[in-house]
């Protein structure tokens, strides 16, 4: 998958000031699979998601997802996020309804499947995903790894082009977090594209093809995960290592 | 035990909760009982009394049961006329939100009794509408509407931003959005402030009699006119009243708890 910024900006409010989320970014990458946001928190990371997700749009600058323009108008942009899946840190799943519905509402109401199809669809992926046993649930009787698992099963169920992850993890405790990241590698040989924000490292460089390192609003650093992990080449990077690979 | 336990709940001694149920029934007992002794040696509360007020008893139910239907009518006609000032309070077009903001603010700075005189005599008269009963439901309505859009929007406003981030990340229309994900949520923070509106709508409603309509209280001030019997007349009022919200502030508080325990 091809992803091509051109001098992307993005500011918002907070306290009544302007506060600069990414600062004139551009940078070209091309990845197989799995495509790893990482840097400092702060750093536009989740910014930058938000975005490809179609949530938000830029100030100003163009972005391109395979050789085509992200809408700008909401209609269009509405359209092109029915085509992601998106899975968030704290999953947002709907409290009010089983972990099935969940995964059947975008299938019935934005993509027109037959209630019975779109559930039997649905059972089906949450029996690949290990949670046939909690359909019939509502969130609030599920533990951390599980609802996050059902957020993925509701991100993959209509079929997306890429799949986004917003810091997956990070709400999740040591053993649930190796549960999602067990599931998110699996997923990759599903050959989805997918792009990660994620603070833990270890997971992104051994799951990544590509890395973009994002700080201060800045991508200064975009490569092979490999070649990054190796060898960074920005300062920032190289003391972003140092630090979180310490212990 | 201690005597003390007896009409005591403090922390650490707290009492049963049956306990104060029974005091709550104590108290309206001795109540009940000062009121027979001062009203009873007076000549207010006569023999023959209650004869003569249990002839009107068609009158006194006809108008409780109007009170019902007035009161009914509103609630379900205030929550259309809540859900649209709350909507459009949160409506990005401007003219439209100050709209729902006046709107709102002079219900709310003016008392019911105002806007029944005001809308009923100044503009119900002047744009030919006739029918008292239809004016009263319409009054009612935009007074009640105004406090249920404020219940409205704090239950909108209390569904999380993460929902609506998920909902439109999936794909969803803003309608769709509201639809699925956000009311169905917001309805379960509204639903007891709605119960408890709909008490206060069965109380304000007796302010209609103002405007000659047969609801019951000017049911019950027909009975006294007619019979000259006072306590006869209005004791039945407070009653009739009661046995109507007390019933929907149980319900009210109860699914108080319920959201509590789902929470």
């Amino acid at each position: 998958m091809k992803l091509e910024l051109r001098s992307v900006s993005k500011s918002f409010f907070s306290g009544g000031r302007p506060q600069k989320a990414l600062m004139d970014v551009s940078f070209d990458t091309d990845f197989p699979h799995v495509l790893a946001l990482i840097g400092p928190s702060g750093g536009g990371k989740s910014t930058l998601l938000r975005i490809l997700a179609g949530l938000t749009s830029p100030d100003s600058g163009e972005v391109m997802i395979d050789g085509a323009f992200l809408p700008k108008a909401e209609r269009e942009l509405r359209a092109y996020r029915s085509r992601l899946g998106v899975v968030f840190q704290a999953y947002n799943l709907f409290p009010h309804m089983t972990a099935l519905a969940n995964v059947m509402l975008p299938l019935v109401q934005v993509h027109g499947i037959p209630e019975a199809e779109a559930r039997g669809r649905a059972l089906q992926i949450m029996e690949r995903l290990g949670l046939a046993d909690h359909a019939d649930k509502h969130p609030l009787q599920l533990s951390g790894g599980q609802s996050q698992r059902v957020a993925i099963a509701r991100a993959l169920a209509p079929k997306p082009e890429l799949l986004l992850f917003d810091e997956p993890t990070s709400a999740l405790d040591p053993e649930m977090t190796a549960e999602v990241l067990k599931l998110i590698a699996e997923l990759k040989e599903s050959h989805t594209p997918m792009i990660l924000v994620t603070h833990e490292i270890g997971f992104a460089r051994k799951i990544a093809d590509r890395i973009a390192f994002l700080a201060e609003g800045r991508v200064l650093e975009e490569g092979v995960a490999a070649e990054f992990f190796a060898d960074p080449r920005s300062e920032e990077a190289r003391r972003f290592l140092a630090k979180v690979l310490a212990y | 035990m201690k005597g003390s336990a007896l009409f005591l709940d403090r922390a650490g001694h707290p009492s049963p909760p049956w306990l104060e149920k029974l005091w709550i029934v104590l108290v309206f007992a001795l109540l009940a009982l000062l009121c027979s002794f001062t009203l009873g040696g007076s000549a207010v509360f006569t023999a023959g009394g209650w004869e003569s007020v249990w002839k009107f008893r068609e009158v006194f139910w006809k108008g409780w049961v109007l009170t019902i239907v007035i009161s009914t009518l509103s609630l379900v006609l205030s929550v259309l006329i809540g859900s649209l000032a709350a909507l459009l309070r949160r409506s990005p077009v401007l003219p439209l939100r100050s709209a729902s903001v006046l709107y709102v603010e002079l219900i709310r700075g003016t008392p019911l009794l105002t806007q029944i005189l005001f809308l009923y005599y100044a503009v119900a008269a002047s744009v030919g509408l006739q029918y008292r009963l239809v004016a009263g439901v319409l009054i009612l309505s935009l007074f009640s509407g105004a406090y249920l859009s404020e219940m409205i929007r704090a239950g909108i406003e209390g569904v999380p931003a993460a929902q609506w981030e998920s909902a439109r990340a999936i794909g969803l229309t803003p309608w769709q959005c509201y639809r699925f994900v956000i009311l169905p949520q917001a309805l379960r923070q509204i639903l007891p402030p709605l119960a408890g509106q709909f008490a206060s709508l069965i109380k304000d409603s007796s302010l209609l009699s103002i405007i000659g309509i047969g609801e019951f209280t000017l049911a019950a001030q027909q009975v006294n006119s007619a019979t000259y019997r006072t306590l006869e007349s209005y004791l039945p009022l407070a009653l009739g009243y009661l046995a109507l919200t007390l019933p929907v502030s149980i319900l009210a508080k109860a699914l108080e708890r319920r959201l509590r325990h789902e929470a």
